[in-house]
């Protein structure tokens, strides 16, 4: 394990997941870049420790020597966190996530995400608590997406899930955070982290998320598919670093009225 | 010769055969994968002792792209 994951370093507000501490808060997917080098770029623009990746089968006889995702994106730097994208049933999640403990050398963090249906990639929260439940179980350990429903969200830590992914719109559909009073809800309740995963757009839905309390913010289209994909995850470094300063900070009440700037003593008679 | 599956798609294979010499054969040999057979996961440290049978039904996996 490189030194950067090691969880006696001293960062500064450090993002703790399962015991490992992160100087980075935004987490960023790897699917639908241009190339493996455009990924390598964005990622690294996004200043990412941690980063997803789907498991699927292998082309054979297409992929002899093409190149590897893991060569470029090295798990001795980065802290891969497989996924069960595409898992419509938790007996498939659960599959999925022990194949990748097998293929990341007994690795245990996972991503799970069982969805509900094709048109709204919604999850199927169903499977999805079935799924954790028999995770954590297996000593797996669990961040999960989920929809924006703090009940929900609440039965998942329960269970014993190292964070809580609340998407904050459709994956994909970069709508940006759609309820935020959940996701307040949500980040007030919880003892784990609380990272918005899906749905965010641009810069200022990730600077949103993080001014809302949360933990750290997951995204893979709004930067893979920006027509800048670079400048786009450097854009997400930024707004989420500013809205966990700004939260941080603590933001003054809204008030209906103006309050002067300048001292109201000494105005010209 | 014995018929098995490997990824869906149905091949032929010796008799006596590892799980190590059919990832060599496929192009697997030094790359990370990993290997279900009948759904159960084979681990890595048992590729070259888990010899390939009739009917099998192999899953290679690797890691991609994916949000």
């Amino acid at each position: 394990m490189n030194a950067q994951l090691q969880p006696n370093v001293a960062i500064d507000d450090a993002l703790v997941i399962a015991g490992r501490a992160y100087r980075s808060r935004l987490l960023t997917g790897t699917g639908k870049f241009k190339d493996l080098e455009e990924t390598r770029r964005a990622t690294d623009a996004a200043g990412a420790q941690i980063v997803t990746v789907a498991i699927r089968r292998t082309n054979i006889g297409q992929d002899r020597n093409a190149p590897n995702l893991l060569d470029v994106l090295p798990p001795q730097k980065y802290t891969i966190l497989p996924n069960t994208a595409g898992c419509y049933s938790a007996e498939d999640a659960v599959r999925t996530c022990r194949l990748a403990r097998e293929l990341l050398d007994g690795h245990a963090l996972v991503k799970l995400e069982v969805l509900g249906d094709q048109k709204t990639l919604f999850p199927d929260v169903v499977q999805t608590l079935k799924a954790a439940e028999i995770l954590v179980a297996e000593k797996f350990e669990v961040m999960v997406y989920t929809s924006d429903d703090p009940i929900l969200a609440r039965r998942l830590e329960e269970i014993g899930c190292v964070a809580v992914m609340p998407l904050a719109a459709p994956i994909g559909s970069g709508l940006g955070i759609q309820n935020r009073w959940n996701i307040l809800e949500i980040v007030e309740n919880a003892k784990v982290p609380v990272l918005v995963d899906a749905g965010v757009g641009t810069a200022s839905d990730a600077a949103i998320a993080m001014e809302l309390g949360c933990d750290g913010v997951l995204m893979n289209t709004a930067i893979a598919c920006a027509k800048n994909p670079v400048l786009m995850a450097a854009a997400m470094r930024k707004a989420v670093e500013a809205g966990r300063d700004a939260f941080r900070a603590g933001r003054i009440p809204r008030k209906r009225y103006a309050s002067a700037s300048s001292p109201l003593d000494g105005t010209l008679g | 010769m014995y018929m098995i599956v490997v990824n869906g798609q149905s091949r032929t294979c010796a008799p006596g055969r590892t799980l190590r010499e059919l990832l060599a054969e496929t192009g697997y040999a030094q790359r990370r994968v990993a290997v279900e057979v009948n759904r159960e996961i084979v681990p890595k440290s048992q590729h070259a002792l888990r010899e390939i049978l009739d009917g099998d039904r192999i899953e290679i996996v690797h890691a991609l792209g994916g949000g």
